[in-house]
C-alpha cells in the first residue's frame, strides 16, 4: 500500500512536531478532565462518609446487572478502539471503518442500557426532582445519592455520547482513505480520549453501584 | 540594537490586519494575531460594562443612605461588577489579548500549536459573555460574584445559573488558551530557543496555563452542582435540605484562589518585559523570576482556604492555610526585588510603559503586603469581608492587572497596529490611572479596619468621608482609563508607523514587521542569544568585552 | 488621642483581645510602610539617578547575585514566620473560649439578630452584656450564611444554618456601645441587619436582665415544649420507649444503628429534630417524626438548654425531667 505523505498543519514544522503537539494537547485535556471529575468524586465520597446508611440504600437500588453488562461492554470498546488504531497505524483502510464501527456500536450499547436504567429509575420515581419519591427514612439523603448518580453518569454519558461524535467523524475520514501509518494521530488521539472515558467508568462503577452492595 | 525612531519608517506593503478583508476573514480567522484582537475588542466591552457597574456603586456610596437605587439593585450592582471584571476581564486579557499575539512570535513559530481551537476559544467566551450579560439585561444577578450558598441555590430569585453558565463558558475558554500556550511552548520553540532563553513573558504565561488548565475544571463542577441543586431543589449545599453550605466555598475557592494567580502571572510578565526594556538591561536574576512563577502557580493551589478562616473550617486547618500563604509571598516578593534590581545602573526612559510599569512595582507591593495582613490569622478574623479585602484585592487586581495590562498594549500597540500613538497624552494618562486609582483605593484601608463591611448598601454616617475620598478617586480613575480609548483608536489613523522596533527592544517580536505579516517569519528564526541580552550591543559599542557585573 | 476622634483610623478597643490585635496589626503597617515607601523610593531614585542621557546610551550588563537573592528570600521568610506565629497564637485564643464564659443564644435570620439569654430575656438588633465576664455565642442562621461583627471587639464568626452552630467569644473592657454588623452577604436588606452590643457594669447588667419580666427561663421553655411537642411521648422512662432516655446523654457518645458513633453535641440534638433519619441511636426503630419548618431556631435552643439540664438518673430509681 503506498504511503500517503502525512497532512502537516502550516503551522507545524514537521509531522513529528504536529503528532507530538497533538499528543500533549490531549493529555492536557484529558488532565482537565480528571480535574472535573475530581471535583464530582469529591462531592460523592464527602456525602457518602456523612450519610452512609442512605447511600448504601442508594446503592442497592441500582441495577447490578445492566451496570455490569456495561462495563463489560465499555472495556470491550477499548479494546476496539485500541484494534482501531492498530488498523490506523498499518493503514488499513477497512479494518479501521470496522473497529471503528465496532466501537462505536459498542458504545450505543452503553448509552442504550443506560438509557434502560434511567428509565426504570423514573418509573420508580427515582429520578431526584419533584418526582422523586422514596419511601422510608432517608428519604433526602437517598434523593441526594440519585443527584450524585444522575450527574455522575450522566456527566460520564456525554462524554461518551461526544465521544461517539468524534468516532462517527473518524469513520467518515478512513473512508475516505485518510489515514495511513505516516498521518494516524486523530485515531490515536480520539482512542486516547476514549480510553480516559472508560476508565471513567471503572472508578463510577464500584464507588455507585458495588460500595456497601448487600449481597 | 539601536533605536530606528530617527529613520522615517513605512508600514510594510502586505501585513496580517490587509492580508484578507471582509467580515468572515475575522470571524472565521486562525491567525493568532487577529484572534487577539477580536479578544481585545471583546475584552473592552466587557471591561467598560463592569467600569459602568462600578460608577454605580461608588454613586451610592457617596451618601451613607441607600438613596440612589433600592438596595436589590445596589446588589445587582456590585455583583455584576464583580462578575464581569472577574471572568469576562481579569482573567482573559492578558493571555488572551497579549498572550495570543505575541507567544508565537516569541517563540519564533508562525501560529499557536491549535489554531482552530483558539478561534474556539474566542466563541466560547462570547457566548459566556452573551450568557452573563443576556442575565444581566434579563434582570441581573445579586449573589455577589461568590455565589455562596445557600442564598445562591435557595433564596436569591435572580438570574444566578443563566450567570453563573456565562462563568461556566468563559472557564472553558480559559483552559483551551491554557491548553494551547503550554504545547506551543513546549514543542515549537525555534531552534536555539532553549527554556532559559525565552522571554520572561513566556515563563508568565505558562506559568498561567497550568493553573487554568488545572484549576477551572473545579469551579466548572462547582457551578454545575449549584445548577443541579437550584434547579433540583437538592441538598448538596443547602443544609436545610442535608447539604454543607462549606462544601461549596472549598469548591469555589480551590479554583478562585489559584484564578487570582492567573490574573496576575501575566501582567507579572509584561513587567518583565517593560522594565528591561526601558532600562535598556538584561534582567536582574532571570532564573529566580522564571521559577518565581511556576513556584507562584504551584504553591497558589494549596491555600484555598486563606478566605474561610471564620466560615466554620477548623482552626487546625487555619493555621496550615495561614502559613502556606505566607509562603507565596516570598516568590512575590522575589519578583518586586529582582525588577528593582534590574533598573539599577540602568538607562532609563520615561515613555508610558514603564510609567505602568514603575506604577505597578508600587501598588503591587502594597497589594502583595496588606495579602499579608490577611494571611495573620488573628487579624484576618477582624479585616475578613470588610472593605480592607476590597481595598487589596483592588491593589493587586487595577494596580497590579490592569497596570500591566495597559503598559503592555501600550507597548506593543506599535507591533499590533503598526503606528506610535501620542506618548505626552500616554504618560499623562498613566499619572491621572495612578493618582486616582491611589485616592479611590487607599481610604478603602482604613474603611476596613475601621469596621466598615463589604457589600453594603448603606452605611454609618461615621464612614462617609472615606467613602467620598473613595468616590471621587474613582471619577478621576474613570477619565484617566477613557483617554487612551480615544488616542490609541486615533493613533490608527494618525499616528505614525512605527516601524519594526521603535523602542529598541529585545526580542523576536522586534525582528518581524509591524504589523507583522500573517505567519509571522519568512524564516523560521534560529535564537543564538539569551533573553534581553543588550550586552552585545554594549559590548559592539565599546569595542570590547564587556566585564560581566 | 484627638487626631483619634477628628480622623479615626481603628475603632475603640473594647474587649480583651481588641489591644493584641492592634498591636500585631500596627507591626504589620509597620512593615508595609517600610517596605513600600522602601520600594517606591527606591524605584523613584533609580528613575532619576539612571535616567537615560542619550538615546545610543547602553548601560553595563549586571547579571544577578546570588547572595543577594537568598538575602531577599530568607528576610522576608523570616518576616511572615514571625507574623504567621505571633497570628496563629492569638488567634488560639481568640477561638478557646474560657471555661466560665456565660452563654448566649444568637439566632440570625434575613435580616436581623434574635438574641437570648439563658434567663429568657430575649433582644433583637441588640446583644447587653456585662463587662468583664467571657461571654461566648452559640449561633445559628435561619436561613442563608451571615457572619456577626463587632469592630470594637476584633471578633467575627460565620453564622451557619446548619449543620453546626458556629461559636464566638470575647470579653467586653469596656462599657459602651458598640457597632454590631451583619458581614456575609445575605440578600436584600444585608446592610440593614446591623445593631449595637450593649456592655454594662455587672450591676447593672443584671438589673437589666431582671428588669423586663420574662415568664421563664429557657430551661423551662424548654421543658414546656418538650411536652408540648409530645417529645416526651417516647423519649421517657417506661420500658419499651420508642426513644432513648435523654437524661445525662447531653455530651456522651451514642452509638448509631449500622454501626458508627456520633457524639450527642448541640448539632446533632438539632439535626435529630430537623432530619431524624439520619442518625439513629442503635436499638431503636426510625419512627420519629422531623420538625423541620414546626419548631423555630429560638425553640430549638430552648429545647437544648432543657435536655443539656437533664441529669442522668441516680441509682436504680428514674426520675423522670428532675432538675
Amino acid at each position: 500500500m503506498a504511503e500517503a505523505a502525512a497532512v502537516v498543519a502550516h503551522q507545524f514544522d514537521d509531522a513529528e512536531q504536529q503528532r507530538d503537539s497533538v499528543s500533549l494537547g490531549m493529555w492536557l485535556f484529558l488532565i482537565q478532565e480528571i480535574m472535573f471529575f475530581g471535583g464530582l468524586f469529591l462531592g460523592y465520597t464527602v456525602y457518602r462518609y456523612k450519610y452512609s446508611e442512605a447511600f448504601r440504600i442508594g446503592s442497592n437500588e441500582l441495577e447490578l446487572a445492566w451496570g455490569g453488562i456495561n462495563t463489560v461492554v465499555l472495556i470491550f470498546s477499548s479494546l476496539t478502539m485500541a484494534l482501531a488504531v492498530h488498523a490506523a497505524q498499518l493503514g488499513k483502510r477497512k479494518a479501521i471503518v470496522a473497529w471503528l464501527l465496532a466501537t462505536i456500536l459498542l458504545g450505543s450499547v452503553f448509552l442504550g442500557i443506560k438509557g434502560i436504567e434511567y428509565t426504570h429509575k423514573f418509573e420508580h420515581h427515582l429520578v431526584p426532582g419533584p418526582g422523586f419519591h422514596y419511601e422510608g427514612s432517608h428519604a433526602r439523603q437517598v434523593q441526594l445519592f440519585f443527584s450524585f448518580y444522575f450527574v455522575m453518569t450522566g456527566m460520564h454519558a456525554l462524554h461518551m455520547v461526544i465521544g461517539v461524535g468524534l468516532l462517527a467523524v473518524l469513520v467518515w475520514m478512513a473512508q475516505a482513505g485518510k489515514f495511513d501509518s505516516a498521518y494516524y494521530s486523530p485515531v490515536e488521539m480520539t482512542g486516547l480520549y476514549w480510553h480516559f472515558v472508560d476508565i471513567v467508568w471503572i472508578f463510577l462503577f464500584p464507588l455507585l453501584y458495588l460500595l456497601g452492595r448487600d449481597r | 540594537m539601536a533605536s530606528e525612531t530617527t529613520i522615517e519608517q513605512a508600514l510594510p506593503r502586505k501585513h496580517y490586519l490587509n492580508a484578507s478583508y471582509g467580515v468572515k476573514s475575522w470571524l472565521l480567522t486562525t491567525d493568532h494575531k487577529r484572534i487577539a484582537l477580536l479578544y481585545l475588542m471583546t475584552v473592552t466591552v466587557f471591561f467598560l460594562l463592569g467600569g459602568a457597574f462600578a460608577v454605580m456603586v461608588r454613586l451610592e456610596l457617596l451618601t451613607p443612605a441607600g438613596d440612589l437605587m433600592d438596595s436589590e439593585t445596589y446588589n445587582k450592582m456590585f455583583t455584576m461588577h464583580g462578575v464581569m471584571m472577574v471572568f469576562f476581564f481579569l482573567i482573559p486579557a492578558i493571555p488572551a489579548v497579549l498572550g495570543n499575539f505575541l507567544i508565537p512570535i516569541m517563540v519564533g513559530a508562525r501560529d499557536l500549536a491549535f489554531p482552530r481551537i483558539n478561534l474556539l476559544s474566542w466563541y466560547v467566551f462570547v457566548l459566556g459573555g452573551t450568557f452573563a450579560f443576556g442575565a444581566m439585561l434579563a434582570g441581573g444577578v445579586d449573589t455577589g460574584w461568590t455565589f455562596y450558598t445557600p442564598y445562591s441555590t435557595t433564596y436569591a430569585n435572580t438570574y444566578v445559573i443563566a450567570t453563573a453558565f456565562g462563568a461556566f463558558f468563559a472557564g472553558f475558554s480559559s483552559i483551551l488558551t491554557g491548553l494551547n500556550f503550554i504545547v506551543t511552548i513546549h514543542k515549537m520553540r525555534a531552534p536555539g530557543l532553549t527554556w532559559f532563553r525565552l522571554p520572561l513573558f513566556v515563563w508568565a504565561h505558562y506559568a498561567t496555563s497550568v493553573i487554568q488548565v488545572l484549576g477551572t475544571p473545579v469551579i466548572a463542577i462547582a457551578i454545575v452542582l449549584l445548577a443541579v441543586e437550584r434547579v433540583f431543589r437538592i441538598g448538596i449545599f443547602d443544609p436545610a435540605l442535608g447539604g454543607d453550605p462549606v462544601l461549596f466555598q472549598h469548591l469555589f475557592w480551590f479554583y478562585s484562589h489559584p484564578a487570582v494567580y492567573i490574573m496576575i502571572l501575566p501582567s507579572m510578565g509584561v513587567i518583565s518585559e517593560l522594565i528591561c526594556c526601558f532600562s535598556r538591561k538584561k534582567v536582574f536574576g532571570y532564573h529566580f523570576i522564571a521559577f518565581s512563577s511556576v513556584g507562584i502557580a504551584l504553591l497558589g493551589f494549596l491555600v484555598w482556604g486563606h478566605h474561610m478562616f471564620v466560615s466554620g473550617q477548623s482552626v487546625f486547618a487555619g493555621m496550615i492555610f495561614s502559613v502556606l500563604s505566607m509562603l507565596v509571598a516570598i516568590p512575590s516578593a522575589v519578583k518586586v526585588f529582582n525588577w528593582t534590581a534590574t533598573m539599577y545602573r540602568g538607562s532609563i526612559s520615561y515613555q508610558a510603559p514603564m510609567l505602568y510599569a514603575m506604577g505597578f512595582l508600587g501598588l503591587f507591593t502594597i497589594g502583595g503586603l496588606t495579602g499579608l495582613f490577611l494571611a495573620t490569622l488573628a487579624v484576618d478574623v477582624h479585616l475578613h469581608d470588610t472593605y480592607f479585602i476590597i481595598a487589596h484585592f483592588h491593589y493587586i487586581m487595577v494596580g497590579g492587572t490592569i497596570m500591566g495590562y495597559l503598559g503592555g498594549i501600550h507597548y506593543w500597540w506599535p507591533k499590533i497596529s503598526g503606528r506610535l500613538y501620542p506618548d505626552m497624552w500616554a504618560r499623562f494618562s498613566a499619572l491621572v490611572i495612578f493618582v486616582g486609582f491611589n485616592l479611590t483605593f487607599f481610604p478603602q484601608f482604613v474603611l476596613g479596619y475601621m469596621g466598615m463591611p463589604r457589600r453594603y448598601h448603606a452605611y454609618p454616617e461615621e464612614f462617609q468621608v472615606l467613602n467620598v475620598m473613595s468616590s471621587a478617586g474613582a471619577s478621576i480613575l474613570g477619565v484617566g482609563y477613557l483617554i487612551p480609548l480615544v488616542y490609541l483608536l486615533w493613533s490608527l489613523r494618525y499616528g505614525q508607523p512605527a516601524g519594526p522596533n521603535p523602542w529598541g527592544a529585545k526580542g523576536l517580536e522586534w525582528l518581524t514587521p509591524s504589523p507583522p505579516p500573517t505567519f509571522n517569519f519568512d524564516e523560521t528564526p534560529e535564537v543564538t542569544e539569551e533573553a534581553y541580552e543588550y550586552q552585545k550591543d554594549y559590548e559592539k559599542q565599546r569595542g570590547k568585552e564587556a566585564p560581566v557585573g | 488621642m484627638i487626631l483619634q476622634s477628628q480622623l479615626p483610623l481603628f475603632p475603640e478597643q473594647a474587649s480583651s483581645i481588641a489591644r493584641q490585635v492592634d498591636y500585631l496589626y500596627f507591626f504589620l503597617v509597620g512593615i508595609s510602610a517600610i517596605l513600600s515607601v522602601g520600594i517606591f523610593s527606591t524605584v523613584f531614585y533609580f528613575a532619576l539617578r539612571y535616567r537615560r542621557k542619550s538615546e545610543d546610551e547602553i548601560p553595563k550588563p549586571i547579571h544577578g547575585s546570588t547572595l543577594l537573592e537568598i538575602t531577599w528570600s530568607v528576610t522576608p521568610l523570616v518576616v511572615t514566620m514571625i507574623l504567621f506565629v505571633w497570628g496563629a497564637a492569638l488567634y488560639y485564643r481568640m477561638t478557646n473560649a474560657p471555661p466560665n464564659a456565660m452563654q448566649i443564644n444568637v439566632v440570625g435570620k434575613q435580616w436581623m439578630w434574635k438574641i437570648q439569654h439563658p434567663t429568657g430575656r430575649r433582644e433583637i438588633n441588640e446583644l447587653h452584656v456585662p463587662v468583664g465576664q467571657p461571654v461566648k455565642l452559640n449561633m445559628i442562621s435561619e436561613d442563608v450564611i451571615h457572619s456577626f461583627y463587632i469592630p470594637a471587639f476584633r471578633v467575627k464568626q460565620d453564622v451557619l444554618p446548619g449543620p453546626e452552630y458556629s461559636s464566638v467569644w470575647f470579653e467586653a473592657t469596656r462599657t459602651g456601645a458598640y457597632h454590631l454588623f451583619c458581614t456575609e452577604y445575605c440578600g436584600t436588606k444585608h446592610s440593614g441587619m446591623i445593631g449595637k452590643v450593649v456592655v454594662m457594669e455587672p450591676a447593672d447588667f443584671e438589673q437589666w436582665l431582671s428588669g423586663v419580666p420574662t415568664g421563664e427561663t429557657m430551661e423551662q421553655a424548654g421543658e414546656r415544649l418538650f411536652v408540648q411537642y409530645n417529645c416526651n411521648t417516647c423519649h421517657n422512662t417506661s420500658s419499651g420507649a420508642r426513644g432513648p432516655l435523654l437524661d445525662g446523654l447531653f455530651g456522651s457518645t451514642v452509638k448509631l444503628t449500622g454501626g458508627g458513633t456520633a457524639v450527642m453535641n448541640e448539632g446533632y440534638v438539632r439535626e435529630s429534630i430537623l432530619r431524624p433519619a439520619v442518625k439513629i441511636v442503635a436499638g431503636y426503630r426510625p419512627v420519629m417524626p422531623t420538625f423541620q419548618g414546626q419548631i423555630s431556631e429560638e425553640a430549638i435552643l430552648q429545647l437544648m438548654a432543657y435536655i443539656k439540664s437533664l441529669k442522668a438518673p441516680e441509682g436504680g430509681a428514674r426520675k423522670g425531667g428532675e432538675k
